[in-house]
Parts: structure tokens; C-alpha cells; sequence
């Protein structure tokens, strides 16, 4: 089974970022990327299926631009056999990014894509749905168990009122909860030897996507903040605060 | 302009978060139809047409809708949304898997979890977990938005009295089935519709210990809800998670128990009326967005809390 795994280069899930001071955007300069950490899990998973022999080729994918080749490297050492960047400076939306990925099915034709559900930087949990639509493939979302059987994939999800299992035909979309399983860190050797993996590069042109955007920011602000609060002395003075001052208990 | 919001029910009962985008609708303006999918679902629908301020209640009932499969509910969500402005529905699980792939399927960029309208076109949303807010706008024909629940009020469920109409189209596309579910059991009330709800996390130190905050909770008559770390080590299960990737809250008290106040945590309570924090480190981050804070050790606390309501 091959397996196409996309990752995408964020800012680290440490770092608290600021809106630049004209507002218009906010302020990346000098702050640490990383691998989207729900990317970073699916990547993780895809090496597990090769461990296991269910795998026989893990691809993985980024698009975005030329520094996006450290976080594929990084999915290299993990343990992906090869990378593919679709590089581009424009800046990129779920759809934009989809028609790319999709392009890149259609020349892979994997039979399991594995995604993370969620991007930590513009929080948009579209991406994996949109592909699918575009693959007319079927999807599971929100994964934490993944297993084959017969030729189809079984999917446990993390849904709102608990978990749900799904039986999906291939090829299919897989987006990764976080609870999928616990990423290991990539060995020196391992980096060492991610650096001689193959990493092709094409653009958007060549793939024959038009990524114009659809959505334009308009400008970022602060959320509103709240208002320095007190430390209360015993349990006590808490229900007190609570009944008389707050008044959200009785 | 026309809107279509997106029904979420379980084909018995319309779930109150359907409510918050009908009110986001009407921020933005216009004729407003509610679309219900779903299998022997006409009781949601008829819940549907009393919801005040709605035109028309649409309804596609058929067996292969009944679990909401995205390769089967977004083809239709894009064959109705085709004749309306605006195509919306609040953030929950469901909506999340199938409204981005509607929307692919009519060839629009959604935008997700929008927690303002600032007109037709323009809308602010919060990113990088919250600690920014994107004022963003569309140039696509179709608008298809999902509306985080919290940021709105509930519409009336009342009041109303829309018609109903049939929609015939049924997809199946035969991709995946649904197999089975666990649904977690509580009669606590759900953690997005709560007014009070009580959170532990690490510090709780193991899921038996959560029977104190259960407790609590009970007199409270509050909901439950937890950090990621109280999650993935077992404690409770992944749907009590509250945070960036988990569910976001906003109730009248959150009270933070053994919570350190990590980013991804705020993100999912701190546009909460008052919160409480208790912990027995008197530096974490969680105390920063505290209304009122105890730095106490939670096995004390706890049972003196219980003891005090
Ligand atoms: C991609 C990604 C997504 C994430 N999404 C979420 C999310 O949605 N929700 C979420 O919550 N987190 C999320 N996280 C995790 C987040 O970064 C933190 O790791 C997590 O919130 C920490 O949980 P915690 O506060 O329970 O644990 P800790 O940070 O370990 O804090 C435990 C706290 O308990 C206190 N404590 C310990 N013992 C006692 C005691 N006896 N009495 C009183 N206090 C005590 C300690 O002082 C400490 O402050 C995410 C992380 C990533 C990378
Ligand atoms: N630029 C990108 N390159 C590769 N994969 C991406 C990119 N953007 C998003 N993805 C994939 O889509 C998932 C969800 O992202 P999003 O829809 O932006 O929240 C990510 O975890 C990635 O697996």
C-alpha cells in the first residue's frame, strides 16, 4: 500500500504569536517553525504501517515555500522514504492547498493519504475534507485507531459525543486526532540519512493549479483581555466571592 | 441575500448548537432556511420550523444520510447550498467533517469558526489559538462558514412557524459505512450548552480522583470537562477535552482545577465569564486569566469546596 502523508511548516506550538504593529498580519520574523504537530502524528503513523509491512512507500508532501524542505526533512528522518514540495511564495488556503495535493495524487495515486486534522496556525480543519471532495475519496476524520482489513480501512473518531467507528473503501483520507499515537523523535542517524532521501520540487504551475486566494485578511488584532483577577485566600472566601460578588452560584 | 443553515440533530432531537448560527444568520441578514439531513428525521424537522425567524425548513430524509457521511451529506449540502448567499453551521464534530467538503465540492474557500460578522462578505475569526483575531474577507459567490457556537447566543427555538418542505435528492456514494458508536453516557449537562462547567487535569493525578469533581459538579448542576494531558492519560474520555483542538466553552463560571493554563487549554475557556483556577503552584499561566484564584493542593480543596455547597 502506498502511503502519501502531507505535512505543513507552522509556528511552533510553543510560541505565542503578536499581530505586527500596522496590523496587518501577524509577526513571524524570527520565530521557531516547526511541523504542524497533528502532521508530525500522521507521519508517525504512516511509519508504523511501513514497520508493520502494510506500507510499502511513504511519501511525504508540503506546500508552501522553499524553507518548507525542513520540516519534509524532518519527515524524512522519521522515516518517510521520500518528499515532494510544491513550492510557491504565494500565501495559500485549504482549497488552494487541496487542488495541489490532489494534483499530486492523481500522479502518486496512493491508496491511503494521511493528514493532520487540524493546522495549529490558521486552525482551519479543512484541509483533509477538502482533498477528499477533490479525490471523490472517502474520509475519516478526527482518527485515533487506524487498521486494514480485507482491503478497508477501519477508522475510530474522536466526535463530539464520543467515538465512532467507520469502514472506508480506498483510497481514503485519514486526518489525525491527537490521541492517534505518540510521535518519536528522529535518531541522528536518522537525520543523517534523511538528508541523502530524494526531495523533489515542482510548482503549482507545473502541477497546473491556480492558487489565487479567495479570502483576503483584512488585518489581526488582540483579543480583548481580561481583566487582572485576585487570589483568594481559602475555599471559604471563594464561595463567598462566588455567591456575592460574581453571583454565578446561589 | 438567502441563508442556509445547516441542521445539527441526531434525527430525533435538533441540537441547540443549530441555534447559534440561525443568530449568526441573522447578523448577516436575510431570508433564513434551515436544511435538515438525516434518516426518519421528521420530528427534527417540524423542531426546526417553531425555530423563530426561520422562511423555510427543508428536509432530506433517507436511510443513507442517517449517520451523516461526508461522502454522502456534502454532495447534497452543495447541490441545495447552489441557490443561497451564505451556507452555514456551528463547529461541532459533524459539521467540521462535512462543510469544508461541501464547500470544495461547490469550489469555495469556507472559512471557519467565524465569531463576528462584520458584514456580508467580512467576518473575524480567531488563529493561531486565539491569541489573535483575523478580520478576513470573501470574494467567493457562495459564502460557506462555519460559526463558533460560543460566540453567538442561541436563537429562540421557539416561535416560529416556517414550512416544511421535501428535498428528494439522495446520494450514496458507497465510500464508508458506519459501524458502530460509544457514546459516553452522562446526565451531567453537555459541556458546550453548560453555564457552569468544572475542568481537572494532570493534577488530578488519576480518573478516581475525578469523582471529586464530579461531585462537585452534581451540586452545581455543572458540566465536566478536562485538559488534553487529564485525557491522554486516561483519566476521561477525549470528549470532555476543552481547548484549541478540543471544544471550546464559554460559560458563566469554568473553574480550573490541577490545570497548569497552557495556550492550547486557554483557547477553549478563556472568554469564560469568571474563572476560577485552583492549584498548588502559585506561577501558573492559568492564574493569569483568573477571576479568582486559590493556590491550594486540590485534595484539600476539593473536598472542602464539596463540603461548602
Ligand atoms: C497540537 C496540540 C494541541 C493541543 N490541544 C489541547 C487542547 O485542546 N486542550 C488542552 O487542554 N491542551 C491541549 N494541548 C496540550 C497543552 O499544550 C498542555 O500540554 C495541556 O493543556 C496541559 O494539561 P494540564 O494543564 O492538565 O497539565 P500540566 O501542564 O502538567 O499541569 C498540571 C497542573 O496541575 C497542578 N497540580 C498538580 N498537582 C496538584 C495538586 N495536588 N493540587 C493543585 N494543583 C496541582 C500543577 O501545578 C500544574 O499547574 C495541545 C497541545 C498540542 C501540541
Ligand atoms: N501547506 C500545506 N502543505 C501540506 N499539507 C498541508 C498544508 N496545509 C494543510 N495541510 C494538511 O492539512 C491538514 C489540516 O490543515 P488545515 O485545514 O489548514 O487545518 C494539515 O495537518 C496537513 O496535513
Amino acid at each position: 500500500m502506498k502511503v502519501l502523508v502531507a505535512v505543513k511548516r507552522v509556528v511552533d506550538y510553543n510560541v505565542k504569536v503578536r499581530p505586527k504593529s500596522d496590523g496587518s498580519d501577524v509577526d513571524l520574523a524570527n520565530v521557531k517553525m516547526s511541523i504542524n504537530p497533528f502532521c508530525e502524528i500522521a507521519v508517525e503513523e504512516a511509519v508504523r504501517l511501513a514497520e508493520k509491512g502494510i506500507a510499502t512507500e511513504v511519501i511525504a508532501v508540503s506546500v508552501g515555500a522553499k524553507q518548507c524542505q525542513e520540516q519534509l526533512r524532518t519527515a524524512l528522518a522519521l522515516g518517510a522514504d521520500r518528499a515532494i514540495l510544491v513550492e510557491t511564495d504565494e500565501s495559500l488556503e485549504p482549497l488552494a492547498i487541496a487542488k495541489c495535493l490532489k494534483a499530486v495524487c492523481d500522479a502518486e495515486s496512493p491508496d491511503l493519504i494521511l493528514m493532520g486534522k487540524q493546522a495549529i496556525d490558521g486552525d482551519n480543519n479543512q484541509t483533509g475534507q477538502m482533498l477528499a471532495a477533490l479525490l471523490d475519496c472517502s474520509q475519516a476524520t478526527f482518527a485515533s485507531e487506524l487498521s486494514f482489513d480485507d482491503g478497508k480501512a477501519t477508522v475510530i473518531r474522536e466526535v463530539d459525543g464520543g467515538l465512532q467507528t467507520l469502514e472506508l473503501t480506498l483510497p481514503t483520507i485519514v486526518t489525525s486526532d491527537l490521541r492517534l499515537n505518540e510521535p518519536r523523535y528522529a535518531s541522528l542517524p536518522n537525520i543523517m540519512k534523511a538528508k541523502r532521501k530524494p526531495l523533489d520540487v515542482k510548482t503549482p504551475d507545473d502541477l497546473g493549479v491556480n492558487i489565487t486566494p479567495r479570502v483576503t485578511l483584512l488585518g489581526v488584532e488582540l483579543p480583548a483581555e481580561r481583566q487582572a483577577g485576585i487570589k483568594v485566600e481559602d475555599v471559604a472566601m471563594l464561595v463567598d466571592k462566588l455567591k456575592n460578588e460574581a453571583k454565578v452560584i446561589s | 441575500m438567502s441563508i442556509l443553515v445547516i441542521a445539527e440533530h441526531d434525527n430525533s432531537s435538533l441540537k441547540p448548537a443549530t441555534l447559534n448560527s440561525v443568530t449568526a444568520a441573522q447578523a448577516i441578514g436575510g431570508d433564513i432556511d434551515i436544511l435538515v439531513i438525516g434518516s426518519d428525521c421528521q420530528a427534527v424537522a417540524e423542531q426546526a420550523a417553531q425555530v423563530a425567524g426561520i422562511s423555510k425548513v427543508l428536509v432530506a430524509d433517507n436511510a443513507a444520510y442517517g449517520h451523516q457521511l461526508a461522502e454522502n451529506v456534502a454532495p447534497l449540502i452543495a447541490e441545495v447550498g447552489a441557490t443561497y448567499s451564505h451556507v452555514l453551521g456551528t463547529a461541532t464534530t459533524t459539521i467540521k467533517n462535512i462543510l469544508p467538503r461541501a464547500a470544495a465540492l461547490m469550489d469555495v474557500q469556507a472559512i471557519s469558526e467565524i465569531s463576528a460578522v462584520v458584514s456580508a462578505d467580512t467576518f473575524k475569526r480567531p488563529i493561531y489559538a486565539g491569541n489573535v483575531i483575523a478580520t478576513v474577507q470573501s470574494s467567493d459567490a457562495i459564502k460557506v462558514l462555519t460559526v463558533r457556537g460560543t460566540a453567538f447566543d442561541a436563537a429562540p427555538a421557539e416561535g416560529g412557524s416556517a414550512s416544511i418542505e421535501a428535498v428528494a435528492s439522495a446520494h450514496n456514494a458507497g465510500k464508508s459505512e458506519f459501524k458502530g458508536e460509544e457514546v459516553a453516557k452522562s446526565d451531567r449537562p453537555e459541556l458546550t450548552a453548560a453555564k457552569i462547567v468544572v475542568s481537572g487535569g494532570r493534577g488530578m493525578g488519576n480518573g478516581d480522583n475525578f469523582s471529586m469533581i464530579y461531585s462537585i459538579a452534581d451540586k452545581l448542576g455543572a458540566g465536566v470537562g478536562a485538559s488534553r494531558a487529564a485525557v491522554d492519560a486516561g483519566f476521561v474520555p477525549n470528549d470532555m477535552q476543552v481547548g484549541q483542538t478540543g471544544k471550546i466553552v464559554a460559560p458563566d463560571l469554568y473553574v480550573a482545577v490541577g490545570i497548569s493554563g497552557a495556550i492550547q487549554h486557554l483557547a477553549g475557556m478563556k472568554d469564560s465569564k469568571v474563572i476560577v483556577a485552583i492549584n498548588k503552584d502559585e506561577e501558573a499561566p492559568i492564574f493569569s486569566v483568573a477571576d479568582y484564584g486559590l493556590v491550594a493542593d486540590l485534595f484539600t480543596a476539593l473536598p472542602e469546596l464539596d463540603a461548602a455547597l
